[in-house]
């Protein structure tokens, strides 16, 4: 089932850096997407267009629609905070607010208007034990989320975007600054969360692309080269490009 | 061998750098050190809990300072009151909301440009505005509006200096995270950016609670021989008495004069250490 359609997806920056060029792509539900391809091929972009962050910077064009659940996110008109609280996101750097633990993950909820204790507990609990990272941190939650070490910092931000109760989660390069032990945490978390969830993950090497997968998009120059099932594009790509960057001769 | 003697003359050249440079920093620091001594050692006999609790008398050559250093307080306390909520409002609109165009460049230059205006310009323009076309007359009210229209454009520049030190990652993860830009603001920005604005607040507070030429037209009064006791009332003022006993009054003791000096730098360097106090603690507790 589609999660997310995308349809001739235009975008572009007012500076000229990263674009997206008539992009088409659907996005299914309870299944790991992984965009791959080499820096700058647009796949931030796509990802910022996801979740309207891409109303921070400054786009200079854009056209085309991106169908979720029927409806068009890119409609000016859209509730973009509930879309956001629909479309988690986890950036590459660990993305920390300077605030304790508990505060870091019950954001979402005090922002939109939650302050009841009971139910603050709960949630924070609860995430952070989705999130494997409860045992470790539940007797210092007042600490600052800065305490913690990198890997549990991207935990951190995967359980404040649990808190939400997203439908899609998507990770920018969520491993790039992490050891192999803290990654793989990550990674199997990640894989047990896409059981419920539709997961659309940007990694960092080909290697990771080729691990998580269910289904993957390779991106170049803001196209949108080749995409199909994981064991199909890893396997035989039928792009002379996409074969050239799994085989490591460019990239 | 040939190969380390220029390894030992780069170093030699090097500590005679360091020294020279050391010699410079104490040669700027001096004068500070031999002011604060001087008067500190002129003005000490003058200091006790008549000097600073009394009215004075017999033409201002004895007895305390007390209205003088009250109508300082209540300068600097009605500055903060107009300059502060909307200098802070002004940084936020600049740092976060102010799109990058000719109209938001012109206010930028403006402000820049009113930070170098002489302060005696302040005071005229205070006259006009405040004292006679408002109808405050000579008082607290007008005098505090006066010095704030000074302070403002300091405490705009710093408060938008400190919006600015703060990570533009904070407020991508706070939007992404469903919150509104102004909650972003609310909730990150502005407690990260506290104590860069109180440092910037209290030292321009400072400035106008040590300046003179705002407040000679517009609240600050030569003699008063009660204490103020409503905001249209005129007041004395430290910087400005200590003007008026040091070039008014013939045969004022010379210790009383110094006396007024040691009370004004304790009350503007206080300021100053607790800025830096502020400063120094939220740096070391800040993690990012």
């Amino acid at each position: 089932m589609d999660k997310i359609v995308i349809e001739n997806l235009n975008v572009q920056y007012a500076d000229g850096t990263e674009s997206l060029k008539n992009i088409n792509l659907n996005v299914q539900a309870k299944q790991v997407t992984v965009l791959f391809g080499p820096a700058g091929g647009g796949k931030s972009t796509l990802l910022r267009t996801l979740n309207r962050l891409n109303d921070l910077a400054n786009v200079h064009i854009q056209s085309g629609h991106v169908w979720m659940d029927d409806i068009d996110i890119l409609d000016p008109d859209l509730n973009v905070i509930a879309l956001r609280r629909k479309v988690g996101m986890v950036f590459s750097r660990p993305a920390l607010l300077p605030l304790s633990i508990y505060e870091n993950v019950a954001y979402g909820l005090r922002v939109a208007g939650e302050n009841r204790r009971f139910n603050l507990n709960r949630v924070v609990e609860q995430s952070l034990r989705q999130a494997v990272l409860w045992d470790e941190v539940y007797d210092r939650l007042n600490d600052s989320a800065f305490d913690l070490s990198g890997g549990q910092q991207q935990r951190l931000c995967i359980a404040r975007t649990l808190a939400l109760e997203p439908e899609v989660i998507m990770l920018d390069e969520p491993t790039s600054a992490l050891d192999p032990i803290s990654t793989a945490k990550i990674e199997s978390t990640m894989r047990e969360l896409a059981a419920n969830l539709t997961i659309i993950w940007a990694p960092h090497n080909t290697q990771q692309a080729a691990r998580m997968a269910d289904q993957a998009a390779f991106f170049m120059q803001g196209e949108l080269i080749e995409t199909g099932p994981a064991e199909q594009l890893f396997v035989l790509p039928q792009d002379k490009r996409t074969e050239d960057y799994i085989k490591g001769r460019f990239g | 061998m040939q190969k380390r003697i220029p390894f030992i003359t780069s170093r030699r050249t090097q500590q005679f750098g360091y020294i020279l440079l050391g010699l410079a920093t104490f040669i700027v620091v001096l004068p500070i050190i031999i002011l604060i001594i001087f008067v500190a050692a002129a003005g000490l006999p003058a200091i006790s809990w008549e000097f600073l609790t009394a009215m004075p008398n017999d033409g201002m050559r004895a007895g305390g300072i007390l209205p003088a250093i009250l109508g300082t307080f209540y300068l600097t306390l009605g500055t903060a009151l107009f300059a502060v909520p909307p200098g802070i409002a002004a940084a936020i609109y600049l740092a976060e909301y102010a799109p990058d165009n000719v109209w938001t460049r012109s206010i930028r230059i403006a402000m820049t440009n009113l930070a170098g205006i002489p302060s005696v310009v302040y005071g005229l323009f205070g006259l006009g505005l405040f004292v006679i076309f408002l109808k405050f007359g000579t008082s607290i009210l007008a005098a505090s509006l006066t010095l704030a229209i000074m302070t403002l454009p300091v405490i705009i520049s710093t408060a938008e200096q400190a919006f600015r030190a703060v990570p533009i990652q904070f407020r991508t993860v706070s939007i992404s995270l469903g919150a509104t830009r102004w909650q972003t603001i609310w909730r990150v920005v502005l407690p990260e950016s506290l104590p860069g604005i109180i440092t910037g607040v209290i030292l321009g507070l400072e400035r106008a609670a040590g300046e003179t030429a705002p407040i000679l037209f517009t609240g600050a009064t030569f003699f008063l021989p009660r204490l103020p006791n409503s905001p249209m009332d005129p007041t004395m003022a430290l910087p400005y008495h200590l003007f008026v006993i040091s070039t008014q009054v013939p045969g004022m003791p010379i210790h009383i004069q110094y006396g007024t000096v040691l009370v004004l730098l304790v009350f503007v360097l206080g300021m100053n250490l607790i800025a830096a106090v502020i400063r120094s603690r939220a740096r070391a507790r800040r993690k990012w």
